[in-house]
């Protein structure tokens, strides 16, 4: 921390206040007050379509919510697809990174190439997407004939694998820059003094490496189920969470809900109710960065 | 004797160097095959990009792009008996996007230096809590947040104004310009600062004069990143805009359901908009885990 200075204190005072100000004054007004209005609004029965004044039912919303087998049915749903995504995302991210741990000519550039995904617009990604996977004339769903010999129509037969697929092919070279910048951090005379131990591959990975890359291992799993969780974009424009609503995440019932059936008070219910989910995750990560 | 074991350890090697570039390669693939195939998609006249099995070798054609902009409606319209939304010129979407994230930019860069400045040299009462709540702010999912602004930017007038948009990016990108460039000044050392500080020098003209110009790299990744984000927002745009302000990804995602589109010419627009990622990905590639994390996590070198 900076010292004050002695001179012109009263300007001390008040310039770092004042450079702070547009910031928080944005946030509050554009997400605190949304943010209040909306939890208030929870508690009414409210269709904007009907175009009557709200009417205060208290918990009713919550409660409907959370005895609906289908708001459930959602939950399990979105649990699945970030526990294939992430565990899947992770365990390819583990091999990229220790791939790549090895120096050899043309590192840096295969792996820029492999981070591109993570720079694409997600709305770009979900509709070519589509294309890929077309059964007719997608590339995707040519490879998958060639090999099971019949024609796959993987968007409606296997639309959970699709979305999984995707979400794979973009985010796993995130996992694998934290993993990567974990091995890195190894000091390497513990690596050195290991292969004087002649210790076993396995016995390095548990006392050498493990120890080291643990907490980065955990933010990115923490990151990664985070953003998984809040997944709109890519699951919409390639599925739009059908066929029915088999592919239909949590993010994507609550915008159906508030803006093509305009159960206006219900899904902001429902949202506040994603809300504590990803708050409560929210707090483990930030508890974890902390000690760190 | 030891040569049979040197010849052995030399095999081991290249098995491994093959094995090595072996998976590299796959792992390179597997990444940037969608990327190329777009790319190649875009290339494609439209019957090309509807052929089954899938081209691989094909006369090239840059048609796609000269459609985009200029050639309007008719032959699409004429096949699919439908008119798409993109016939009518893909350049108000490019420019709805490029002024959106040009202003929206501008705004959340100068305000989030200046704090960021604030809460890296001075640390006013409260500096950790007000960081993690502008921090939280964006753990927040998009769609909760969503729906109270929708209703609000109808009933204030803002729906469907570039204004509305700029204002939303601005906030949204805050947070992240905020982390990102503390962690830059965090890095550089203050002594010359406080040395100023303490000769009686203007602390605003301290700012820009000395702290400024050390940080002028992370300010390059940090406005990088704020390109991406804004660029690629999507949920947004779609409750917030209509025909006149739409943004570019929203277009795209409105060709979504249309029966018997023409890929080519979706895959060219797609093209142009992924253009600037593909472009900063090398530019970013230092920055890249910082710039995920909020600049929590530094990465190596």
């Amino acid at each position: 921390m900076m010292s004050k200075p002695a001179t012109g204190s009263r300007i001390m005072k008040i310039f770092p206040i004042v450079l702070i100000f547009p910031a928080v004054a944005l946030v509050v007004f554009l997400v605190i007050f949304p943010l209040i209005w909306a939890l208030g609004l929870s508690f009414y029965s409210y269709n904007v379509l009907r175009g009557e004044p709200p009417i205060f039912v208290g918990i009713e919303n919550y409660y409907r919510l959370l005895n609906s087998l289908d708001v459930w049915r959602r939950f399990v749903l979105t649990g699945q697809f970030v526990f294939y995504s992430v565990s899947i995302e992770f365990l390819i991210g583990f091999g990229l990174a220790h791939l790549f741990y090895n120096q050899f000519r043309g590192r840096r550039l295969a792996i820029t190439l492999v981070t591109t995904p993570l720079l694409v617009a997600p709305v770009a990604v979900g509709i070519f997407h589509r294309y890929l996977f077309d059964a007719t004339f997608g590339i995707y769903s040519y490879i998958a004939q060639l090999f099971t010999g019949q024609s796959v129509r993987i968007l409606s037969q296997h639309p959970m694998f699709a979305i999984v697929f995707m979400d794979v092919w973009q985010w796993s070279p995130f996992m694998m820059l934290f993993i990567l910048a974990g091995l890195e951090a190894i000091p390497k005379h513990m690596l050195e003094s290991s292969e004087i131990d002649r210790l076993s591959p396995l016995a390095k990975f548990r006392y050498v490496v493990w120890p080291t890359i643990r907490p980065l291992v955990a933010l990115a799993l923490l990151f990664r189920t985070m953003d998984a969780f809040r997944t709109f974009d890519t699951i919409f424009t390639l599925t739009g969470g059908g066929p029915g609503t088999a592919t239909e995440v949590l993010s994507i019932q609550i915008y159906r809900m508030a803006f093509q059936f305009f159960r206006t008070g219900e899904s902001t219910a429902l949202a506040f109710i994603f809300l504590v989910i990803i708050l409560l995750l929210t707090n483990v990560y930030l508890r974890l960065a902390r000690r760190e | 004797m030891s040569n049979l074991r040197n010849n052995r350890r030399g095999r081991r090697k290249i098995f491994r160097t093959v094995l090595i570039y072996f998976s590299t390669i796959i792992a390179v693939i597997f990444f940037i095959f969608p990327i190329y195939w777009l790319i190649a998609t875009s290339l494609k006249t439209r019957a090309q990009a509807f052929s089954t099995p899938p081209l691989f070798v094909w006369e090239p054609t840059l048609r796609n792009f000269i459609d985009i902009f200029i050639k309007r409606q008719t032959e699409i319209e004429a096949i699919t008996g439908q008119e798409l939304e993109l016939a009518t010129g893909a350049e108000t979407f490019f420019y709805n996007s490029f002024i959106v994230t040009f202003s929206s930019i501008a705004i959340a860069t100068v305000i989030g230096v200046l704090a960021a400045y604030s809460f890296s040299r001075y640390q006013p009462h409260g500096t950790n809590t007000l960081m993690f709540f502008i921090l939280s702010t964006r753990m927040l999912p998009a769609i909760v947040v969503a729906i109270p602004i929708y209703f609000f930017y109808r009933s204030l007038g803002l729906y469907n104004t570039h204004i509305g948009l700029i204002l939303l990016y601005t906030m949204f990108n805050l947070p992240f310009a905020v982390w990102m460039m503390k962690s830059f000044f965090d890095e550089v050392p203050r002594d010359i600062e406080q040395a100023a500080l303490v000769d009686g020098s203007n602390p605003i003209k301290v700012f820009y004069k000395i702290a400024l110009p050390q940080v002028l790299v992370g300010l390059g990744a940090t406005i990088g990143f704020l390109i991406i984000n804004v660029w690629n927002e999507f949920l947004f745009a779609l409750l917030l805009t209509e025909r006149a302000t739409r943004t570019v990804p929203v277009m795209i995602a409105g060709t979504r359901g249309e029966v018997g589109i023409n890929w080519g010419l979706i895959a060219a627009i797609e093209t142009l908009y992924i253009l600037p990622a593909l472009v900063l990905i090398f530019v970013l590639q230092r920055f890249l885990l910082r710039g995920m994390t909020f600049g929590t996590v530094r990465g190596a070198k």
